[in-house]
């Protein structure tokens, strides 16, 4: 079966990259084709990365509180780029923190509002990222995963 | 004298211009009634007589003419795209942009219910664009096939994906359709290209448009009329904004043009954020940019205005301005449906003054917010980030005032106030503090005619005739003066 490919990196203005990169070995380690953009990445970079590598899923990391910003309109981007069924996550510390503790709900509705599949909060363990992926991408379990 | 002549077909009134090339002015103007049901020459005739009567200007004088039309409704487009705030907003920027009306639009893939709302709204052409280049190219090819089967005749610019563009164009063709095909209005998300597709729509318009509308006898006399309308206009503002060889322009500008069915505003100037930390979001802008709202004339759509205003506003407003007249609700409303049926109407009495400058400013008040982009404040782990859409027109240092009310109304300076930024409103970016300007002349879409051949002459004429106005705090006849609520 051909390898799953996917697109990660952290989207904006956003410089960390160690949570992308975390997530981008769990899932090469998880036999996922990973195309790993690295940091301050606009989001036409990770439309092209997805057409160009045929990928089914972009996963952006936002750790900076303005994920929601930089979120807006990558749905959009992937429709006219021929790719409107592709997954979209996001995760991190995707808005400021005291909305992430009293707000989760308004967060996750709103990233929905804006055509994500889902959003992760920054507790999220990759090996569940990767266990909700493969599900929603209706793809098995090829290789054990650590963590 | 080398005089040209200067004749827009206009939906009321075919208005001619003359300009003399040599000493660079005004040498004679009039204007009848638009004949486009009967013969459109009859019209044409009956001003230029009135034209040649008066000693100023003798027929053998004239050297060039350049026409425009917004005749028998303009220049009417249907547009369709993929995503609504991408290929399609990008293909409604390139029809404005290239003078048109957009009475149609629709993203995603079009159904039976959607082609006959196209029919319906009788338009003149259909741009068809969807898919960056290598990009989507399912939905417009559905919509090429939907548009292939349907009885509609009227040409189709194709303005999509490359690489589907080809495909599109053969599945049209092969159907009996005129098609053009040109390149992709939005090849890249991050890169609009308007102009192929404003010109394949001039060409039609000068080609097909003005046989279909009856105005085919006109060009015997002035040849091909060259540009819709509204592009005169918007051809003018950037000749003024860029000038044009030795000859300088003034700089970003903002012109608000009002009329009696629509208002008009061209903005020339790159929108880019006043703050250099603000982030943009959004389709890229195009410098020279037009906007319209259709239903915010002064006029025939008078009453819709005073709708959108809410009559209790609009009375309370009058007698802030008028507080010795205490003009009550049936006067103004009676008064107002009675423009709507007369559009020729000069105001009489100061209540007719103050009703126009209150339609006016309202208009204007709610056309430029709908052309200036807006700032939002976003709350992050950073601080407050401000995010702009749109054009930041905030530091433009021009407003430029064209139409009939800033030719014959009172109160021009007040009028354009209400283009101005509003401290109550700060997330709209309009122009803070401009030099104001009225066109006392009416000349800007003459202006942009002649700017086809002659565009250094053209810019000096208009820089001439247009009227500085001084302060933004002088009182004026009609009112009170107050500020605009």
């Amino acid at each position: 079966m051909d390898r799953i490919n996917v697109v990660i990196g952290t989207i904006g203005a956003d410089s960390h990259m160690i949570g992308a990169w975390v997530l981008t070995r769990a899932l090469r380690d998880a036999g996922f084709g990973v195309t790993f953009l690295g940091a301050v990445v606009p989001q036409q970079e990770f439309v092209d990365a997805a057409k160009e590598t045929g990928a089914r899923a972009i996963l952006v990391s936002s750790m900076y509180g303005m994920g929601l910003i930089d979120c807006e309109g990558l749905r959009d981007r992937c429709v006219e780029a021929g790719l409107k069924d592709i997954v979209l996550y996001a995760g991190g510390t995707v808005a400021a923190p005291l909305e992430l503790e009293n707000n989760w709900g308004e967060i996750e509705r709103r990233f929905e509002a804006i055509g994500f599949n889902r959003v992760f909060r920054n507790t999220v363990t990759t090996s569940e990222v990767i266990r909700i992926l493969r599900a929603d991408l209706g793809i098995e379990a090829e290789t054990s995963v650590n963590g | 004298m080398r005089a040209v002549l200067l004749i827009d077909f206009g939906s009321t009134h075919t208005k001619v211009l003359a300009i003399d090339l040599d000493a660079e002015r005004v040498v004679g103007r009039s204007q009848a009634v638009t004949t486009v049901e009967s013969d459109i020459t009859s019209g044409l005739n009956r001003a230029l007589d009135t034209l040649f009567s008066s000693r100023a200007l003798d027929e053998s004088d004239v050297v060039e003419k350049y026409a425009s039309s917004s005749a028998a409704g303009g220049l009417r487009l249907g547009t369709i795209g993929l995503v609504p705030a991408l290929t399609l907003e990008a293909a409604r920027r390139a029809a404005l942009g290239a003078g048109a009306k957009v009475v149609w639009s629709s993203g995603y893939e079009i159904d039976e219910d959607k082609l006959a709302e196209l029919q319906a709204a009788a338009c003149d052409i259909v741009l068809l664009s969807g898919g960056t280049d290598g990009g989507d190219k399912t939905v417009i090819t559905h919509n090429a096939r939907m548009l292939a089967a349907s009885p509609l005749d009227v040409p189709i610019v194709v303005a999509g994906n490359r690489s589907a563009a080809q495909q599109v164009g053969r599945i049209l063709e092969a159907a009996g359709k005129s098609v053009v095909v040109t390149s992709n209005v939005l090849p890249e998300l991050d890169t609009l290209n308007v102009e192929p597709t404003q010109d394949a729509v001039r060409d039609i318009f000068m080609k097909r448009i003005t046989q279909a509308k009856g105005l085919a006898r006109a060009q015997a006399y002035v040849g091909d009329i060259v540009m819709p309308t509204p592009k005169a206009t918007l051809q003018a503002a950037r000749l003024l904004a860029d000038g044009a060889g030795d000859e300088a322009g003034i700089g970003p500008l903002l012109v608000v043009e009002v009329g009696g069915a629509t208002i008009n505003i061209h903005s020339v100037a790159d929108g880019t954020p006043s703050d250099a930390s603000t982030l943009v979001r959004g389709l890229p802008e195009t410098r020279v940019k037009r906007t319209v709202e259709g239903d915010l004339g002064i006029r025939y759509n008078a009453p819709t205005l005073l709708d959108f205003i809410g009559v209790d506003r609009c009375v309370a407003r009058l007698r802030a301005l008028l507080p010795r007249a205490e003009p009550d609700a049936d006067a103004v409303t009676a008064r107002i449906d009675a423009l709507s049926r007369n559009v020729g109407f000069a105001p009489q009495d100061d209540l007719d003054h103050a009703i126009d400058r209150v339609l006016a400013e309202s208009a204007i008040a709610f056309a430029v917010g709908r052309h200036a982009g807006t700032l939002k404040h976003e709350h992050t782990l950073a601080g407050e980030v401000k995010v702009q859409k749109g054009k930041d027109l905030t530091r433009t240092a021009h407003v430029v005032g064209t139409g009939g009310i800033f030719k014959y109304g009172r109160c021009a300076r007040q009028l354009l106030d209400a283009a101005l930024f509003d401290a109550a409103q700060p997330w709209s970016l309009r122009p803070a503090a401009p030099q104001a300007w009225i066109d006392a002349e009416y000349l800007m879409y003459g202006i942009g005619l002649l700017a086809e051949a002659h565009p250094a002459a053209a810019l000096r004429v208009i820089k001439r005739s247009l009227v500085p106005l001084a302060s933004s705090k002088q009182r004026c006849s009609g009112g009170s003066g107050m500020d605009t609520a």
